[in-house]
């Protein structure tokens, strides 16, 4: 291992990394923190200019359920989910059926197929916006949440595929032999076996493109105009001047709206990175 | 499992009873037509249709279509490009992003190496370096925001502790640049931390044993040995931190939106300012800048693309 494991060091230095690190995890997250104790101000330290400095009280609960009292919070957290869920259910439908394709049959366009999403994944999407927004007008997907899937779902493809792709590829191609050679159909072997062995790619995909849809602010400040359909991240923007210079609850609006994510990510983080891995990784 | 297979076979064969003897690799594409379906229309054709539009005058919110005002201009708007100032300060603050970013790289090295221990708990501290990565832009935007405020903000707080009178780091020309590019490498080397951990594991154990014995230590172990098998996982994070360098735009919009007096302003936000915003009509011009920003995208993409085919040839 490198470095060497700490067991392995003199006690000093063993006792020196044991302090260091949650050092150097409170640095890292000091501009985190600060935010964080904002959160739980009262109105009172914040028109004192008390905003960095010790909390006079603390109102964690307070401040957390004024935010969904008087704002629309929980309304565009309902937003979001209406955009975010359904995008990651059927990005992973089409990328496992396309993963298949790509890992399991030799197909002529497979391998300018792999670049073309590959490519697809680092398109800025400055290039897309004005045909993207002028095609959700035409078909009067402009505004709603079924537009905002189905470009979610369009870009999200190309990574996913990947993802299913390398991992379809572990799979022992000798189990897919013996099924076609008992007449097996190309839809069974995909459902019966390839589908249960892929649980876990599947699992990565669904986290990250919860999460990727979950951050986005390009596309829903692009493709949505009202309150309906706004998702959390372009709401925040509006709830930062609804709440004028009550910073204590603007910083716990914010922290909420980060937190679906970092939530799966600290309860799932196994396979948020295996399906970082797989994306990344030419299998 | 073969049998339960085998008797639902003639089912699944019912399918594709109009045409029997469907070849299998006809029917792969079945199975990849929806992806490719969703990506032509969804991405393919916008990309194709924003480099045709980068060559016509269209001005306003209406829709591009040959019948209304739209004018062919050939490269006229790209050459609007060159004499406009705006545009030279978004394209250098895009490669002052790019060229800054790249200290994701060292940094997130550097907690990597940090956190690869076993000791209890560590699976915390890993998680709390990494977790900035998932935060959303807009939330990572505003806590910056409050970081650098210049009235309550931590770090002029810090600065007047210091002696100094705190600047208001947003509201400079100069140094706006470089808050809006720290707030951005946070989560970013939080990303490479995660990448570089991940390569870090896959290291060969024998290698690193046998430069011990021959008294390779610390940095020199680094740099000569651990650094040459990272090879692929700098690549990985030098390509994702060079696109999201170019990407920069959800920063800008929320923490300065291109101020102060447009110096903060990079590619990305300066097409969106120009083609859809308050600010600005010009579809045409938008889509100029948006394909100057791809062609830088593909440049790094391409480098990646070269070295991908490299390796398969090697192989």
């Amino acid at each position: 291992m490198f470095p060497r494991p700490i067991e392995q060091t003199s006690l000093s230095t063993q006792l020196l990394y044991k302090l260091l690190l949650p050092v150097c995890v409170a640095v890292w997250l000091v501009p985190l923190l600060a935010v964080l104790v904002t959160s739980i101000r009262s109105q009172g330290d914040i028109t004192r200019g008390n905003i960095m400095g010790w909390p006079s009280e603390f109102q964690l609960i307070e401040n957390y359920v004024a935010v969904f009292n008087e704002s629309e919070f929980a309304f565009y957290l309902l937003n979001t989910l209406k955009i975010t869920v359904p995008s990651a259910l059927l990005a992973i439908c089409i990328a496992s059926l396309a993963g298949y394709a790509l890992a399991i049959h030799r197909m002529k366009i497979g391998a300018p197929l792999f670049l073309l999403f590959l490519a697809g994944n680092f398109v800025p999407f400055q290039i897309l916006l004005v045909p993207i927004r002028n095609l959700a007008l035409e078909t009067g997907l402009y505004d709603t949440a079924t537009g905002l899937v189905l470009f979610h779902v369009a870009f999200q493809t190309g990574f996913c595929a990947l993802v299913s792709r390398n991992f379809i590829k572990t799979i022992p191609f000798e189990l897919i032999e013996t099924a076609r050679l008992d007449g097996v159909g190309e839809i069974q072997i995909f459902t019966r076996i390839i589908l249960p062995l892929i649980k876990p790619a599947l699992a990565a995909m669904l986290i990250l493109v919860f999460t990727f849809v979950w951050n986005d602010f390009f596309w829903a400040t692009a493709l949505t105009q009202s309150n309906d359909t706004r998702p959390i991240t372009a709401a925040i923007q509006s709830l930062n001047g609804q709440f004028v210079s009550r910073h204590h609850l603007v910083s716990a609006a914010s922290l909420l709206a980060a937190m679906p994510p970092v939530l799966l990510f600290f309860l799932m983080q196994k396979q948020f990175i295996a399906g970082m891995t797989l994306g990344a990784s030419k299998g | 499992m073969s049998n339960v297979l085998t008797a639902s076979a003639a089912e699944s064969r019912s399918i594709f009873k109009f045409v029997p003897k469907m070849p299998r690799r006809i029917k792969a594409y079945f199975f990849i037509a929806p992806a490719i379906l969703v990506f032509s229309v969804l991405v393919l054709y916008p990309l194709v249709h924003s480099i045709f539009l980068s060559f016509f005058s269209l001005t306003g919110t209406e829709l591009f279509r040959a019948s209304n005002e739209a004018q062919w201009i050939g490269l006229g708007n790209y050459l609007e490009l060159l004499e406009d100032p705006r545009f030279h300060v978004s394209l250098r603050n895009t490669l002052l992003w790019f060229l800054l970013f790249m200290l994701a790289l060292p940094g997130g090295l550097a907690i990597a190496l940090l956190v690869n221990q076993t000791v209890r708990g560590i699976w915390l501290y890993r998680s709390l370096f990494f977790f900035p990565f998932v935060i959303s832009q807009v939330v990572v935007g505003l806590i910056f925001t409050w970081f650098y405020n210049p009235r309550f903000g931590l770090v002029a707080k810090l600065w007047e502790a210091s002696g100094g009178s705190a600047p208001a780091i947003l509201g400079d020309p100069v140094l706006v640049n470089f808050g809006l590019i720290a707030a951005g490498l946070w989560p970013q080397t939080a990303f490479c931390a995660l990448i570089y951990l991940t390569g870090l594991c896959t290291l060969s154990q024998d290698q690193i044993e046998a430069a011990r014995l021959d008294n390779a230590r610390g940095l020199k172990l680094l740099w000569y040995v651990i650094l040459p098998q990272l090879r692929p996982a700098t690549f990985i994070a030098f390509l994702v931190t060079a696109i999201g360098a170019l990407r920069s735009y959800d920063l800008v919009v929320i923490m300065t939106d291109g101020g102060p007096y447009g110096s903060s302003r990079v590619l990305a936000y300066f097409m969106y300012e120009q083609a859809l915003s308050e600010y600005g009509t010009r579809q045409g011009y938008g889509a100029a800048i948006a394909v100057v920003l791809f062609l830088l995208t593909m440049a790094v993409l391409g480098l990646f693309i070269w070295r991908t085919m490299r390796l398969e040839a090697e192989n």
